[in-house]
């Protein structure tokens, strides 16, 4: 049964496949370009491999610090939320008016602050990665369980104690549901940021410049191969977060007990 | 001879959270060394605020508390609590959730080590230090939170209704652990609980509380001799004690506010 299920997404994935196909040649010859077959995209990643492997990189370049950068800013920015709910109520207005701003109107302000490239497609790979872990980071920092805080300050233990050793444990898997979330936006943010502020120079483009690059030329099946391109770093992202998740918390978490215990 | 001065010693004791109502008025109770003093007594009676005034989470509106001699908050080295709940840090595995308090007053590892196998092998945990809390039962757990109170030494345990989530086997046998321990270790016991029986077999003082304000309504002494067992519970006196207490009880959850 295990063996079967296992099989499931591979048997689905032959029959999209095959639909591919079936939908390819039933347009007609001079609409056949809009769809390309998926061997043609094959081979649009065997001829445009160099230039699409540059590209990849370069974004996920760009999505990794913008994601690094929204980690360490978010939590410094939750614990500071998490000390009173005057702080919150101060500052969340503002968290939600940065969230609520299209990243698209922003693009333009920071070139013209930053300069288009790798500056630019970090700054908006931040700012779209960075909502969702501040909020869950500070959800899950206010959301210790009262006894264990009575504990601690029973035992006398100090602010940084309790920081340390019982709120940010506390609020890992708040942080990790912020952080999966991220990791799906991160090269989004990074694609998006590198279609509107992106620079060829060099070879840094991304693959939002590739994007422009290949539209204009017409390459459908380019582009469906930078489209791949692009949702594979997304699932290297939250492949990497899930890992780390795993890593930490399956030990102690009620949410593996099913699989560990 | 003299007596020993009270471990805990309430005068005149009330609380009230902000403008809300009086939850213990005029309260005044002693502790000696060694008694083990069960609280028992209708929902909202303050069983539970007497504990957090003793352990300093909360403090009194008017009268006096002194515990050792000091006020609360300056008494913390003396007391430990255990929670309703086990309360254990879910990530940490059990030895190192028993060596928190010591983590937290800076002890020397090699001391952790040594008092955390002294107080694992005293709730008959031994062997379990590498597990995490959720690979416990509840009444395991509940050993390890006594196991990580007794790791400071305390000289006031402060149990708020520790066993009340477990079955009615489970938390015979603990009793008598706690017992069995209290032989060893010398500690005084503020125990909150809504079990008669278990009132009467921890117990050498039970104080009935009544609610609306949170006062007490009548203390009465058990003198079964200590060691108790399982057969203390089958004794005709025993079950008698257990009968008169469940009468006081009764007579002040009918006259509730």
């Amino acid at each position: 049964m295990s063996s079967w299920r296992r099989l499931l997404p591979v048997l689905t994935g032959l029959v999209f496949v095959g639909i591919w196909y079936a939908v390819h040649f039933s347009l007609s010859t001079e609409e056949r370009y809009l769809l390309p077959r998926p061997d043609a995209i094959l081979q649009a990643f065997s001829d445009e491999g160099a230039v699409l492997g540059s590209a990849t990189l370069n974004t996920a370049l760009g999505a990794l610090c913008g994601f690094a950068a929204a980690i360490v800013v978010s939590v410094a920015c939750a614990l500071l939320l998490s000390l009173s709910p005057l702080i919150r109520a101060s500052l969340y207005p503002f968290l939600m008016m940065l969230q609520m701003t299209p990243i698209i109107v922003l693009a333009p302000i920071l070139i013209l602050w930053s300069g288009p490239g790798f500056l630019s497609v970090t700054i908006i790979t931040f700012l779209i990665c960075f909502f969702p872990l501040v909020v869950n980071t500070t959800q899950g920092l206010i959301s210790t369980d009262r006894n264990l805080v009575d504990l601690f300050t029973m035992a006398r233990a100090t602010r940084r104690q309790e920081i340390l050793l019982l709120r940010l444990p506390s609020a890992l898997p708040y942080f990790f549901t912020g952080l999966r979330i991220a990791a799906t936006l991160a090269p989004i943010g990074a694609i998006v940021g590198d279609l509107y502020a992106g620079n060829s120079a060099g070879g840094r483009g991304g693959l939002g410049f590739q994007t422009i690059i290949y539209s204009a030329q017409f390459k459908m099946p380019a582009l469906f191969a930078t489209a791949f391109a692009g949702c594979a770093l997304g699932f290297v992202f939250v492949g990497a977060v899930i890992a780390l998740q795993w890593r930490l918390l399956h030990r102690w978490h009620d949410s593996y007990s099913r699989t560990d215990s | 001879m003299s007596m020993p001065p009270p471990i805990v010693d309430f005068q005149r004791a009330s609380k009230r959270y902000g403008e809300g109502p009086l939850i213990i008025d005029d309260l005044t109770l002693t502790a000696s060394p060694g008694d083990f003093i069960s609280l028992i007594g209708p929902s909202g009676c303050g069983k539970s605020t007497v504990l957090k005034l003793i352990s300093g989470l909360s403090i009194l509106t008017t009268g006096t508390l002194k515990v050792n001699g000091l006020a609360p908050e300056q008494a913390a080295r003396e007391l430990a609590y255990v929670f309703q709940e086990p309360t254990l840090l879910p990530w940490l595995t059990v030895g190192k959730n028993i060596e928190l308090l010591m983590q937290l007053d800076h002890s020397a590892p090699a001391e952790r080590t040594k008092i955390r196998q002294r107080v694992l092998s005293l709730v008959r945990l031994d062997g379990l230090a590498g597990r995490y809390p959720r690979q416990l039962s509840g009444g395991q757990k509940m050993r390890v939170s006594i196991a990580r109170a007794l790791s400071r030494s305390p000289r006031i345990l402060l149990l708020d209704e520790p066993f009340g989530a477990l079955d009615e086997m489970t938390r015979d046998h603990l009793n008598e652990e706690l017992l069995a321990i209290r032989q060893q270790e010398a500690w005084t016991a503020f125990f909150v609980t809504h079990s008669v029986t278990e009132a009467v077999f921890l117990s050498n003082r039970i104080v009935i509380m009544a609610a609306g304000p949170g006062r007490i309504h009548e203390e009465i002494s058990v003198n079964f001799p200590y060691p108790r067992t399982a057969e203390t519970r089958h004794s005709p006196a025993f079950q008698e004690l257990v009968a008169r207490v469940s009468r006081v009880l009764r007579s002040v959850e009918e006259v509730l506010p």
